[in-house]
């Protein structure tokens, strides 16, 4: 029974992810040739060239800018809705969760007309007498952009782990003479380290690749590896090249991931939230 | 049916949680069979004459679609799309069969080059007669037997008369210090490069590695000057004031003057690209026999002046042109005259050698 209801799921997988993922490989190491197409290397070489090297830099600096942010802002806020003397808890999960019903587009095409010149934040800047602020199309509003699409990813993936701490734990940290610093420091923090590192990975990855953000906010002038990977097969058409560069992506993913179970303890069968 | 099938989803360890399973798979099994006849039924409409017309956002008045529908019983299905490289991707990857698509000059060479596009029966499309001459037989298509020109443009910059008091009649003027963040350039690898290559004087289809360096050197210089690359928000933020000059296509250009009369439109005295948007049949359509109706109604001059009326391009047909209002279809800049069209080029696909012109752009943008 058990394997009649798998088969959908393993169908799906098969064509949808392994055969896409055995054709970005394909691409990646082959180069088309006058007869047919021969297996290289040639794709990866031209990643490593300085000026790929520096998009690559360049979207790794914004995605662990944007992420450090996230956890700067998303871990307090999780310890906040997570403790017992916070009565709204389920408001306050709602306003995270429901602006994530709305599409992704809309949400960041909002933060274009909130920033112009003549925008939401400057009219009320104006009104109250007070310079300009003309971060539209710099990197501040493609990090804006970033964190706050991605600040649910982070918080609720902490709150979930902090709400299941024992509370009799923490109780006898206390009763042993703990202050509260050392009782964060020594307990909390150790316990909380599943959900935190849940939270870096969905919000790192998404960040990374995002091309949508960089281009609206950016104003296109701050090509992210997302868009090199989109200009690649929309406009030039070099699928090798595209692969080449999704391949190492992957690679990089996998390998912050492997980082981050190292972190994570032995305690794997956390939930996301 | 649907509620219950929810609860068994959304409580997976109920008691009879093994039953549901297995009563829920039954559910999947009837719905999977009740889409299969949906799909079977749907062939079946598919009987009654119907064209899947693949058209640019907003290039339509779109209320032509019932009339075409009523003259000719056949059922119009209409979608759009936002770049000629969307467009392309879609016909290329063959899942879906369009029968009349719009592709731009270079992009219907590349399609033409790749048999994606097939030969039109002129013989089905009298209303030929109508389009102007000088919009026919250029070098995308030279014979036009692929494709008959819709809309025809130009591109130059758009600027806002409040904000520029020096004359905008050269691209120099994007490379003036004094418009520093006030520079809208195009995200199009092509054209942004081509309006550098047009500064310097060589050719927009240029294959040469030095030209196209100096461009990119130029672009690059220009860089701190631009406030943004965009394509679709261009518009808006010159009507809304955000920006003092922006490079845009001329039918863009007529819709924003018309929102915000402070607007102006220059083509620059250095050359431009002169484009065409085409209609074609792609050679996996269905209905090549209703494509080429199509066609033809799309070049009746009544049908054609509506959409030129409420687009704003610039129509190929010329007795809808002179339907429209003086003040426009006598506008040098939203129809330029041959002697305004002597430095212009229109473009031609570049195949392999596109790459090139992506590393020279990706060097500007990671500059």
């Amino acid at each position: 029974m058990r394997r009649f209801t798998l088969t959908p799921y393993l169908v799906w997988m098969v064509l949808f992810t392994v055969v896409p993922m055995l054709l970005v490989l394909y691409y990646a190491f082959s180069v088309p040739t006058a007869g047919g197409t021969t297996w290289s290397l040639e794709n990866f070489s031209r990643f490593f060239e300085p000026i790929y090297l520096r998009v690559f830099l360049r979207s790794l600096s914004l995605a662990v800018i944007s992420t450090a942010i996230c956890l700067l802002l998303g871990y307090p806020a999780a310890m906040i809705m997570a403790g017992s003397a916070f009565k709204r808890k389920n408001v306050v999960m709602l306003l995270f969760v429901v602006p994530m019903w709305m599409n992704f587009l809309l949400r960041t095409y909002a933060w274009l007309t909130i920033l112009e010149r003549s925008g939401f934040i400057n009219s009320v800047l104006a009104f109250l007498n007070l310079p300009r602020l003309n971060i539209l199309y710099t990197d501040k509003a493609v990090i804006l952009g970033m964190v706050y699409n991605f600040l649910p990813f982070m918080v609720l993936p902490i709150y979930s782990v902090l709400s299941k701490i024992d509370k009799g734990v923490v109780e006898a940290a206390g009763d042993l003479g703990a202050n509260p610093l050392q009782v964060f420091i020594k307990v909390i923090l150790p316990l909380s380290m599943p959900g935190v590192v849940s939270g870096i990975t969905m919000v790192f990855m998404p960040a990374m690749t995002t091309f949508v953000i960089s281009r609206l906010l950016g104003g296109g002038q701050f090509t992210l590896i997302g868009n090199l990977i989109e200009q690649q097969f929309l406009v030039v058409g070099d699928w090798g090249f595209g692969s080449a560069i999704s391949v190492v992506m992957i690679v990089v993913i996998l390998l912050s991931m492997a980082v981050m179970s190292f972190f994570e303890g032995p305690e794997r069968d956390v939930a996301l939230w | 049916m649907r509620i219950w099938a929810l609860r068994a989803l959304q409580n997976p360890n109920h008691k009879k949680g093994v039953r549901s399973v297995s009563r829920l798979s039954k559910t999947l099994a009837v719905l999977a069979a009740l889409v299969l006849l949906g799909a079977a039924h749907s062939g079946c409409t598919r009987d009654k004459p119907t064209i899947y017309v693949y058209n640019w956002g907003d290039y339509i008045d779109e209320s032509v679609l019932a009339e075409f529908e009523k003259q000719t019983k056949i059922k119009v299905v209409y979608d759009t799309y936002a770049t000629n490289e969307d467009m392309y991707v879609k016909i290329k990857a063959g899942g879906s069969a369009y029968d009349v698509i719009f592709p731009s000059d270079y992009m219907l060479t590349r399609m033409i080059e790749e048999g994606l596009v097939q030969k039109l029966d002129l013989t089905k499309i009298p209303n030929v007669k109508y389009v102007e001459k000088r919009h026919l037989g250029w070098d995308y298509d030279p014979a036009n037997e692929y494709s008959l020109p819709y809309y025809w443009g130009t591109v130059g910059i758009l600027y806002n008369t409040t904000m520029v008091e020096d004359p905008v009649d050269s691209w120099d003027i994007l490379w003036d210090p004094k418009y520093e963040k006030e520079i809208l350039m195009l995200d199009s690898q092509r054209d942004s490069i081509a309006v550098a290559l047009l500064k310097l004087g060589y050719s927009i289809n240029t294959l040469d590695e030095q030209e196209l360096a100096e461009a990119g050197e130029l672009l690059k210089q220009q860089k701190p000057l631009v406030l943004a690359y965009v394509v679709d928000e261009a518009q808006d933020k010159m009507i809304a004031g955000e920006a003092a000059l922006a490079v845009v296509w001329s039918g863009e250009a007529t819709v924003a003057r018309s929102q915000n009369p402070d607007l102006a439109f220059a083509i620059p005295k250095e050359g431009t690209n002169l484009w065409f948007d085409v209609m074609a049949v792609p050679s996996n359509a269905k209905n090549p026999e209703g494509a080429m109706k199509f066609i033809n109604f799309m070049l009746d001059p009544e049908i054609a002046f509506r959409n030129a009326d409420y687009t704003g391009y610039a129509v190929t047909n010329g007795a809808a042109r002179s339907m429209l209002p003086p003040e426009i279809s006598q506008d040098h800049s939203v129809y330029p005259e041959p002697e305004d069209l002597v430095n212009a080029e229109v473009f031609v696909n570049l195949g392999q050698t596109l790459s090139i012109y992506d590393r020279i752009w990706t060097e500007v943008k990671a500059h």
